[in-house]
């Protein structure tokens, strides 16, 4: 075998393997951009420009979240050189461990964090921050940074408000590419519903660093630089002081106060009990488990949450459903013998007062056995020969014209819808045919199978104010970079004729203005000049002594405020709700409260032994 | 002695002084590069010992001290007659160094002697070199004989199999090189080709399938006899043989639509037309043969074919035929043993780091990272590069071990193409002229020698710069002579002094 050309051959091997190298540099080096493009990148720092979250104001321009300055301090590994441990930790009072500790976590992901900076230590007081700043140039690679963080200058609206807090993976995960592990965000509540307009957008400054790692001069002089965007502020609907007081009031109870606008839908305070309070919002990190452990459930918005019977306050709408079916005149009188007798020895039980009587002592009084008559009426309508469930369904559809057993719609995300039962409920519980009128009367005192929100029974109260229609209640106002849905300015008429209102009305008036002594149930709600219009509900809890509900408007001829109060446990509706909504009234048209007295008992009362708990 | 001096020719004429030009500028190349590629916000000076410059300067001067003592003082004849001593200690440092060493990124290479590091992989280069060189010079040896095929190739495999077991397997690698060595002495070309085809089955099988691979393999090996073959049957044997690659090529899309609708009309019949007796159908009875995969169809087509040829082989006389068949067999053993070798020889790292250059896997913060960041390197480079000391990706630490294993990407960046070019074709013009010196050898020991030299830094070039610019795994092995490092440049530098001292020898006398 000849192995003179051998070498040749290898020589000529050698010559391609050196082509095909110098092929592919060729390839990246001249033809491919794409690699000059990343070095770019590799090269140049970000400095990020954090914009200012925008402010949430109350209805009259009060701030109810603002911002102010916190320190932080950064540390960007690579710089890091060697350093005191020991006067780094004084100076910052830290333990010596901890920075240890700190920078060998910085080690370990040193791939990851790169050349960024990563924070440390977050909101140390200005003091700190300050004696820092005077030993900084000691320590490289550690920096201060001064960032906006939430203020709450006055208690009010804790559970609306929600709360900003740190992003974690989950959340950056969720929004891909809006958010950066360090970055804050609203979590709850308005904060976390207006995240978008609050944010703002962030700003960056692009530099170029040298081969030295020495950021040299802005990199293209700027051209790609982004400056901040500051985030829009919110205005809510929301009275600071109304929402305050309903707070304090609302201490030591569990349930809901709801005050809406009648003329517009607005809510003019949403107190859910037991709250959270701003101060515990403003560092959530250290309430957060506090408040997630609490049995009564803080975080829990009972205003739009919580499923509750309504009680008699619902003796409003059947009243209207009888008057538009044509069942019921308001002249038409029924006896009450305590009660309402049924069957063989049924009854449905009533307190003491005049008997027989009409529509509107019926309102005013509060009988039970009168809207029994009215449901039994409307059920036993001539209309539907005799087709219980076709009547259930024709009343279902009344009152869910009230927005009862749907959601409202408001700008809540977790409103809940309640519940009206309708034909079905009943053929699934007692078969088809085999139930009638009195099966369910005890829907006709809002007990039974109605269930309802606190913002069910104050967007009653407030359609009620307004004969016949409703706005969506909501929390946020349009204003300047901020739209609400138009469907918060349309009017939403019931299926009962604006007409039958007044009739109501008038008994709710005669409840609250009759005078002590005249038997109507709320004369506590009673308040000079201001023709308050209410109806009281003693709803069965079966967890306990029963919930005292009170809704009411005033004034009568020009509402301004229509709430609901949901006492949990609180017992009669003019124990506990009328007072309270009253006095909620009187604050928001007076400014002032002139009932001292029962003021001082609703605040202090402490209704939390009988709670049960969670 | 002094009469020999006069058959002696002078130090101008006897020593290759252009190869020694081109080793001093790769080494002063290496060390501007070693200086650059630190990244620090205040330069030192290139001497400063606190830095790898410094230290890489000291490494020069000594490594120059020790060509100066192999091409003056030590006696050549040495390196032959202790070729054997020298080959037994140095693998016993190999299998120590297992033992003994720190775990270093998985390996376990490095003896550490207080301040003094060093990797006897490295030394084996050369005395394997020497060894083989003393072997394969030997009058009677014929490397086509199977006795002394065998010894040359245990000489090479010991030390190679000892480095694998200290999971160096990029060092390893090197070792491969010395079969263009045993080339050169009359070793097959056949069995070169047939190592190039074990290495395409194993990347075909890797990257696409196992059918591919067989595929390529029968097609390969039907070319070859068409064209070994007697004449006149060329173009038959082509015929047949491109028809069966075709056929078998389209194999598993007809078995796809074979089964699709066999399968339909099953379900048709016992969901649709609920035919009772569905299942008693001879279609149901015979469906289960399409789950047959196509492989096996392939390789039963492949095996039923297989006595047929070698009955034509043996009574043709047809030898090549025969050794067709058999690296047909062993070539589907090979394909199906590599899924094998590949989940449970190879380590993790290894074998995530063939994923990512095959492109099985796309992974730029992970293992990818180190290719990424080096191709980044290189490419922004340009034509011309950025100038010295002016590199940003190499300075600022993007790319890892970047004085060492990815020097090159210092090159690329602040040289452009043109500092890539010329430090290549400095290389190749090393390994040509370490060729034409071997071939000009009149003993044959000089010349292997030679070759084992220009293997070696031929499989350091290939396998690094490759690895630099995405063509080859990262494999963790030197450039040799510009990557920092006092044990790989001493190392180089006796392989290569050795030779030009052999060769000066010869030019001496002869």
């Amino acid at each position: 075998m000849t192995t003179d050309r051998r070498h040749i051959k290898l020589l000529i091997g050698l010559g391609v393997v050196a082509a095909v190298l110098l092929a592919k540099i060729f390839s990246i080096q001249v033809l491919d951009e794409h690699y000059k493009i990343d070095a770019d990148i590799n090269s140049t720092v970000r400095e990020m420009i954090l914009p200012t979250r925008g402010v949430i104001y109350d209805r009259n321009g009060n701030i109810l979240v603002g911002n102010k300055v916190a320190y932080d301090i950064l540390v960007n590994p690579r710089e890091v050189e060697a350093f005191d441990t020991l006067a780094l930790a004084a100076v910052l009072d830290v333990t010596p461990e901890f920075l240890r500790g700190k920078m060998d976590e910085y080690h370990r992901n040193r791939r990851k964090i790169g050349f960024q900076s990563v924070t440390m230590l977050k909101q140390i007081p200005a003091e700190t921050y300050n004696r820092f700043a005077e030993v900084q140039y000691r320590f490289p690679g550690f920096r201060g940074q001064v960032r906006g963080i939430r203020d709450y200058p006055i208690n009010a609206g804790g559970n609306l408000l929600g709360y900003v807090s740190e992003v974690n993976q989950a959340y950056i995960d969720k929004h891909p590419g809006e958010y950066r592990s360090g970055d804050y965000a609203g979590m709850t509540g308005i904060e976390a519903a207006r995240e978008k307009e609050l944010r703002g957008e962030k700003g960056y400054h692009i530099f170029l660093r040298n081969s030295h790692n020495q950021i040299e001069q802005p990199y293209k002089d700027g051209a790609f630089d982004k400056e901040a965007v500051p985030g829009h502020d919110i205005v809510t609907t929301i009275d600071a002081n109304l929402q305050q007081y309903g707070q304090e009031l609302m201490q030591n109870k569990v349930g809901a106060l709801v005050a809406i606008e009648p003329s517009t839908g607005e809510i003019l305070a949403l107190v859910s009990s037991p709250g959270i309070d701003v101060d515990q919002l403003a560092d959530i990190g250290k309430h957060y488990d506090e408040i997630a452990k609490n049995p009564y459930r803080p975080m829990y918005n009972r205003a739009v949450q919580a499923s509750y019977p309504p009680g008699s306050v619902f003796k409003l709408v059947n009243g209207l459903i009888g008057l538009e079916e044509g069942v019921l005149r308001p002249e038409m009188m029924y006896p009450c013998n305590h009660g309402y007798h049924f069957g063989a020895g049924h009854k449905l039980g009533c307190h003491g007062h005049k008997s027989p009587l009409n529509m509107e002592e019926s309102i005013m009084m509060s009988c039970n056995a009168y809207y029994c008559y009215v449901l039994k009426n409307i059920l036993d309508n001539k209309k539907f020969d005799g087709d219980y469930g076709e009547a259930l369904d024709h009343w279902h559809d009344m009152v869910t014209s009230f927005g009862f057993g749907t959601k409202l719609g408001s700008d809540f995300p977790n409103e809940f819808s309640g519940s009206i039962p309708t034909a079905k409920t009943y053929n699934r519980a007692y078969g088809k045919g085999r139930w009638n009128s009195t099966t369910v009367i005890s829907l006709s005192i809002g007990q039974g199978e109605i269930l309802a929100t606190p913002m069910h029974l104050a967007n009653l109260c407030a359609t009620v104010a307004n004969r016949g229609y409703y706005y969506i209640p909501h929390i946020i106002k349009a204003s300047e970079g901020v739209e609400i849905d138009p469907k918060y300015y349309e009017k939403q008429y019931t299926k009962v004729s604006p007409e039958h209102f007044p009739k109501v009305i008038k008994g709710m008036w005669r409840a609250c203005n009759s005078g002590a002594g005249m038997g109507g149930t709320a004369w506590v709600a009673h308040i000079d000049g201001l023709d308050v219009c209410g109806k009281t509900g003693t709803a069965q809890n079966p967890r306990g002594a029963d919930n005292s509900v009170f809704i009411c408007f005033a004034p009568m001829d020009d509402p301004k405020i229509a709430i609901a109060a949901y006492v949990e446990n609180g017992g009669f509706g003019a124990t506990y709700a009328a007072p309270m909504a009253s006095l909620m009234v009187e604050k928001y048209l007076k400014g002032e409260v002139k009932r001292e007295d029962l003021e001082k008992r609703m605040k202090e009362a402490n209704l939390m032994s009988r709670v049960k708990k969670d | 002695m002094i009469g020999e001096n006069t058959h002696q020719r002078g130090l101008k004429q006897s020593i290759d002084w252009k190869l020694i030009g081109v080793y001093i500028l790769l080494v002063l190349i290496g060390w501007v590069n070693i200086y650059a590629s630190i990244h620090s916000e205040d330069p030192a000076s290139i001497f400063d010992w606190s830095v790898r410059s410094g230290k890489q300067f000291v490494w020069m001067l000594t490594a120059f001290g020790l060509a100066g003592l192999i091409l003056f003082v030590l006696p050549p004849r040495l390196w032959e007659s202790a070729s054997v001593p020298m080959y037994v200690i140095v693998c016993a440092l190999l299998v120590l160094v297992i033992f003994v060493s720190k775990d270093v990124k998985g390996s376990h290479s490095w003896f550490e002697l207080g301040p003094i590091k060093f990797q006897p992989a490295e030394i084996s280069k050369i005395t394997t070199s020497l060894l083989l060189a003393s072997v394969m010079s030997r009058q009677n040896f014929k490397i086509t004989q199977w006795k002394d095929f065998l010894l040359a190739a245990a000489i090479i495999a010991v030390p190679m199999l000892i480095i694998v077991a200290e999971s160096e397997t990029g060092s390893a690698l090197v070792y491969a090189g010395f079969i263009f060595v045993l080339y050169r002495e009359g070793f097959s070309g056949w069995w070169l080709g047939l190592i190039g085809l074990v290495i395409l089955l194993f990347i075909t099988t890797l990257t696409i399938s196992p059918y591919t691979s067989i595929l390529i393999l029968i097609g390969i090996l039907t070319l070859c006899n068409a064209f070994m073959g007697p004449r006149k049957e060329f173009w038959k044997r082509l015929g047949i043989g491109v028809g069966f690659v075709a056929l078998m090529a389209v194999l598993p899309w007809l078995w796809g639509m074979l089964q699709g609708a066999v399968q339909g009309h099953l379900d048709w019949m016992e969901r649709v037309a609920w035919v009772p007796t569905a299942r008693e159908s001879q279609t149901y009875r015979w469906a289960f043969l399409l789950k047959i995969k196509p492989l096996y169809i392939l390789l039963g087509l492949s095996f039923l074919l297989l006595p047929f040829l070698g009955i034509r082989a043996f009574r043709g006389k047809d030898g090549f035929l025969g050794l067709s068949l058999a690296a047909f067999i062993v070539g589907v053993v090979l394909v199906f043993s590599t899924d094998f070798i590949f989940q449970n020889v190879l380590q993790d790292h290894q074998r995530s780091r063939i994923e990512v250059l095959l492109g099985m896997k796309e992974d730029l913060a992970g293992v990818g990272y180190n290719v990424n960041q080096s191709k980044i390197a290189i490419g922004s480079g340009g034509l011309t590069g950025k100038g010295f000391l002016q590199g940003t990706q190499t300075a600022f630490g993007f790319v890892p071990e970047q004085s060492t294993d990815f020097i090159f990407c210092t090159v690329g960046e602040e040289w452009g193409f043109v500092g890539c070019l010329v430090v290549i074709l400095l290389y190749v013009f090393l390994i040509v002229r370490l060729i034409l010196d071997a071939e000009r050898c009149r003993e044959s020991f000089n010349r292997i020698y030679g070759y084992c030299v220009a293997s070696c830094i031929f499989m350091h070039l290939f396998i690094n710069i490759g690895m630099t610019v995405g063509l080859m795994p990262v494999i963790g092995i030197p450039l040799p002579l510009l990557s920092y490092g006092g044990s790989s440049l001493w190392a180089f530098t006796v392989l290569i002094f050795i030779f030009v001292a052999l060769y000066r020898q010869e030019k001496k006398y002869f």
